[in-house]
């Protein structure tokens, strides 16, 4: 539910380092919260956010939810197919479901963040 | 003080996600909005309504007391028959929307919002004091839920004691049993298909709801919560009070003209009433398809060529049409079908088209 190699936010995001960029989504608990997911806002390749900046939006049938960024950086990538398929946030929330890929400003934030352990605490 | 409905443990017992709604814990969702949705459109969903209020009339002047709280003409009711109607202020603006029901010559149920309930309960009571009738505040011992969808009679009938198929739309039955209990059976509801609504008293509706949920495993019935009920009423442009109904937006605006008759007799609001239909709305509710990609929701700002005409009431994704779906109230000059509009979601500014209402009917 909460894989290992991942950090996680109070926002209830997840980040993942792979290759140099960082790939972001939302995690289980989120996504279960959110209920059916049916719209993502998602930024333009080539802006820059500072940690915990709003860069998108998740809409599910009744709520309309920020998306905040785990630590600061450019978004290098996006996740197109979220246009057509934005259930994938609810299907596959560590997979399909991610919603940018950023380069990383400052690799010293990670450090503030959770690991599975800790972030699952947080929701007892 | 928040309150539990009779059908609570049932709630948490097949998984509902409960929030507090209007003063009541109530189930948002059980499987989720889209599949229960889904549900009520193609078989049969069943939702706890317990939280609606119920005030009865009874009385030698029952009906002049209901005649002068509605807009609708409740005279016409035959007993056993049910009238949906707004209930102004003398400005015209709307204290509630509500079904009345005759139970019998000289008695009568409203059925009104819970987010209005003591609003409501403190203008009857205000408003009726001339008059030689009974008004009893039944909300807290009644319980109500709302069985719906194509297969809702097929299901019921094998649990109720009366035919079912002399039920006629907007009409009510209430010597029929469920599990040997009383209860009042109307063929009402608020999501755009055929189903009924039934009453009982708090202490019976766990029995009724159990009948009904054993009865309805082959109908493959689906617990419903809140999130659905929205969905299936703005699909179906039913109005919800404080969205598309408020104290601001009179019957004529909201398009409810055909449930006011200017003609019965005077009620209050009526004079108002009278001088908007003569020289007619400068704003009105409107559908809306959006064009480009983004969900409209209430409040958010509606423009044309730069310039605010009005706001969205409610708005969605629409499970049945697959769209991104609004209902807007704006200048009646650009409340036509066909109409481009823009809506301003957050920083941008999207493009919409007004479409005919109601965006779903039954076949």
């Amino acid at each position: 539910m909460y894989p290992e190699e991942l950090k996680y936010t109070d926002d209830h995001e997840w980040i993942r380092v792979e290759n140099g960029k960082a790939y972001v989504g939302l995690t289980q608990y989120a996504q279960e919260q959110l209920g059916d997911v049916v719209f993502v806002e998602l930024p333009d390749v080539g802006e820059e956010f500072e940690m915990g900046d709003s860069f998108g939006v998740v809409e599910s049938v009744k709520t309309v939810s920020d998306l905040f960024m785990p630590v600061g950086g450019k978004v290098v990538e996006i996740n197109e197919d979220l246009e057509d398929s934005p259930e994938a946030v609810n299907e596959d929330p560590y997979g399909d479901g991610w919603i940018v890929a950023i380069e990383i400003a400052d690799k010293s934030q990670l450090d503030q963040l959770m690991d599975s352990e800790a972030y699952q605490k947080t929701l007892e | 003080m928040t309150r539990k409905t009779p059908l609570y443990e049932r709630h948490v017992e097949l998984g509902g996600k409960v929030v507090d709604f209007a003063g009541y814990k109530l189930p948002v969702q059980f499987a989720g909005i889209i599949e229960e949705h889904k549900a009520v459109r193609n078989d049969v969903g069943i939702f706890d309504v317990s939280h609606m209020g119920e005030f009865e009339f009874r009385g030698p002047q029952a009906l002049e007391a209901v005649q002068k709280l509605i807009a609708n003409n409740a005279a016409k009711l035959e007993i056993n028959q049910v009238l949906y109607t707004p209930m102004c202020y003398p400005n015209g603006g709307v204290v509630d929307d509500l079904l009345v029901y005759r139970l019998d010559k000289d008695r009568f149920l409203f059925v009104v919002n819970a987010a209005n309930l003591e609003k409501d309960w403190d203008w009857v009571q205000e408003n009726t004091k001339e008059f030689d009738v009974e008004i009893e505040n039944q909300s807290f011992e009644t319980g109500q839920v709302a069985l719906q969808g194509p297969k809702a009679q097929e299901l019921l009938q094998k649990i109720y004691d009366r035919d079912l198929g002399q039920i006629k739309f907007f009409w009510l039955e209430k010597e029929g049993k469920i599990s040997g209990k009383d209860c009042i059976v109307s063929r009402t509801g608020y999501t755009g298909e055929d189903g009924f609504e039934i009453y009982a008293r708090n202490e019976d509706l766990v029995d009724i709801f159990d009948a009904i949920w054993d009865a309805g495993k082959e109908f493959n019935l689906q617990p419903c919560g809140l999130g659905a009920r929205d969905t299936l009423r703005f699909e179906a442009a039913l109005p919800l009070y404080g969205h598309e109904l408020s104290q601001d937006i009179n019957p004529f605006e909201a398009r409810l003209k055909i449930f006011v008759d200017l003609e019965k007799g005077d009620f209050i609001g009526r004079d108002a009433l009278v001088e908007v239909s003569e020289k007619g709305v400068e704003k009105r509710i409107a559908g809306i398809e959006m064009k480009d990609k983004g969900i409209p929701r209430q409040g958010y700002p509606v423009e044309v060529d730069g310039e605010e005409v009005g706001f969205v009431t409610s708005g969605t994704f629409s499970p049945t049409l697959g769209k991104n779906l609004g209902i807007v109230m704006v200048k009646k000059e650009f409340a036509k079908a066909g109409s481009n509009l823009d809506i301003r979601i957050r920083k941008r500014l999207l493009g919409a088209e007004v479409v005919k209402l109601p965006f779903y009917k039954r076949r």
